[in-house]
């Protein structure tokens, strides 16, 4: 496949723009949902220097989502905010898992929220999320290769603070281990989707979009296997379908009720 | 006035453009500008974000354009940041480090290896006797430090580079 280098270029190829649009789609919302889910736990985290490091990173993930959104406008998809505030969930193309609330309660009321899973899906979000990027510095479409080389120089800062996280809490008390374990059991039931690739997924590994599902899963599980010994179940399910096809669960409609609140009170309005 | 005069004089201009969350480092000494096109009295500008999330890149747009505007015979200017070029903290100048330096934020250490641990003199008394205190700082560029030696916090610029795939 010759290189595609610009929108204009990916806009005379109906059957590679359908595909290219979709993943970039996937790319856009996971690290919009990931963000927001890290942005409700602002003031909320064990302790001020982690606050700060958490929002740091939840503010840069934002803004890789933005870069995906810009890609998505330069194809004609529409304007970023609108893209990010006014699509339904049954076209939002992230993994089920993301989207998953941070624990019980809600972020103005009564937050129960629960740091071992935020140190699980960090974890596993960044590490998946580097396979990823990796693959994609190799894209045929160029400026998508260029943004994932961008952001893979600002990522390895995310991934090793959460590999922090998950080792010293893993190697600190029975509590801590019991808990990391059972949400990465959780997780393990729910990340199916994550590692997929959605309706285009055989036209996005022939046009050289991305390489193939069994290639990313492997390497995933190679990455993941660097902190943790050994993944027991390797059957990923998917417990809530697929986010990559549009299956969602309540959790997204809140998630985007609550980012979509200010946009929607003035549409209008030049931020 | 030829051409390349003009391009020089904008060059100039956005040496006195700061970066409005590091007050006194122009977004020239911070390495983000890229390329100045200059035809007849229109001015195009790339430039090269430092970090995508960074929240400031719309400001810095908005002043560049204005400071370029100002300029008797520039009658309009284009300012793009382009994801195609790569910034890495290595593109920041001499005196882009002396001016962080006076504002107590150490310049990114050299030979970074990405996802290691780094370290960084003092910017105030120059002492190696520093520890990280939180890699994450006030804004994506920066990290939040401590010398042991004159008992100062500080912050550095988070070093950024190439990233090669093993």
């Amino acid at each position: 496949m010759t290189q595609v280098t610009s929108a204009q270029e990916a806009m005379n190829d109906a059957a590679y723009l359908k595909a290219l649009t979709d993943l970039l789609y996937q790319l856009a919302d996971d690290d919009f949902l990931i963000s927001f889910r890290g942005s409700e736990w602002l003031g909320l985290a064990p302790h001020i220097e982690e606050d700060v490091a958490f929002s740091s990173i939840t503010q840069n993930t934002m803004g890789h989502a933005l870069m995906y959104y810009r890609l998505l406008e330069d194809l004609s998809e529409g304007e970023a905010d609108a893209l990010a505030h006014e699509r339904e969930p049954s076209n939002r193309r992230n993994a089920v898992y993301f989207e998953k609330k941070n624990g019980e309660g809600e972020y103005l009321t009564e937050p129960y929220y629960d740091w071992a899973l935020a140190v699980v899906r960090n974890f596993l979000y960044e590490s998946f999320k580097k396979v990823k990027l990796e693959a994609l510095t190799k894209s045929s479409y160029t400026p998508l290769a260029n943004v994932a080389g961008k952001v893979l120089m600002e990522q390895p800062y995310h991934l090793s603070h959460w590999k922090i996280w998950f080792n010293q809490l893993y190697n600190s008390t029975d509590e801590a281990k019991t808990k990391l374990q059972s949400r990465l059991e959780e997780a393990w039931q729910q990340f199916g989707d994550v590692l997929e690739l959605g309706e285009y997924a055989t036209e996005l590994e022939h046009f050289d979009i991305i390489s193939g599902e069994d290639d990313l899963k492997e390497r995933f599980i190679q990455e993941v296997e660097s902190t943790i010994a050994h993944i027991r179940d390797l059957s990923f399910g998917k417990a809530f379908g697929s986010g990559r096809e549009g299956d969602h669960t309540p959790d997204l409609d809140q998630a985007l009720n609550t980012l979509a609140e200010v946009y929607r009170s003035d549409e209008k309005a030049v931020w | 006035m030829t051409r390349q005069v003009k391009e020089e004089e904008i060059r100039e201009v956005l040496k006195l453009v700061d970066d409005p969350e590091l007050p006194s480092v122009s977004v020239s000494d911070l390495g983000m500008v890229h390329t100045v096109i200059v035809d007849g009295s229109s001015v195009s500008i790339v430039m090269v974000p430092t970090f995508a999330g960074c929240p400031a890149l719309d400001f810095i747009k908005t002043d560049v354009h204005k400071a370029v505007l100002e300029l008797d015979w520039v009658s309009e200017c284009e300012v793009d940041f382009s994801f195609e070029l790569k910034w890495s903290t290595d593109a920041i100048t001499d005196e882009g480090k002396e001016q962080l330096k006076k504002h107590g934020i150490a310049p990114p250490p050299e030979n970074y290896e990405p996802g290691q641990q780094w370290t960084v003199n003092c910017p105030y008394c120059d002492s190696d006797y520093t520890s990280m205190d939180n890699v994450f700082g006030p804004t994506a560029c920066r990290s939040i430090l401590y010398c042991s030696s004159c008992k100062n916090p500080f912050e550095a610029m988070k070093p950024v580079v190439e990233y090669a795939i093993k």
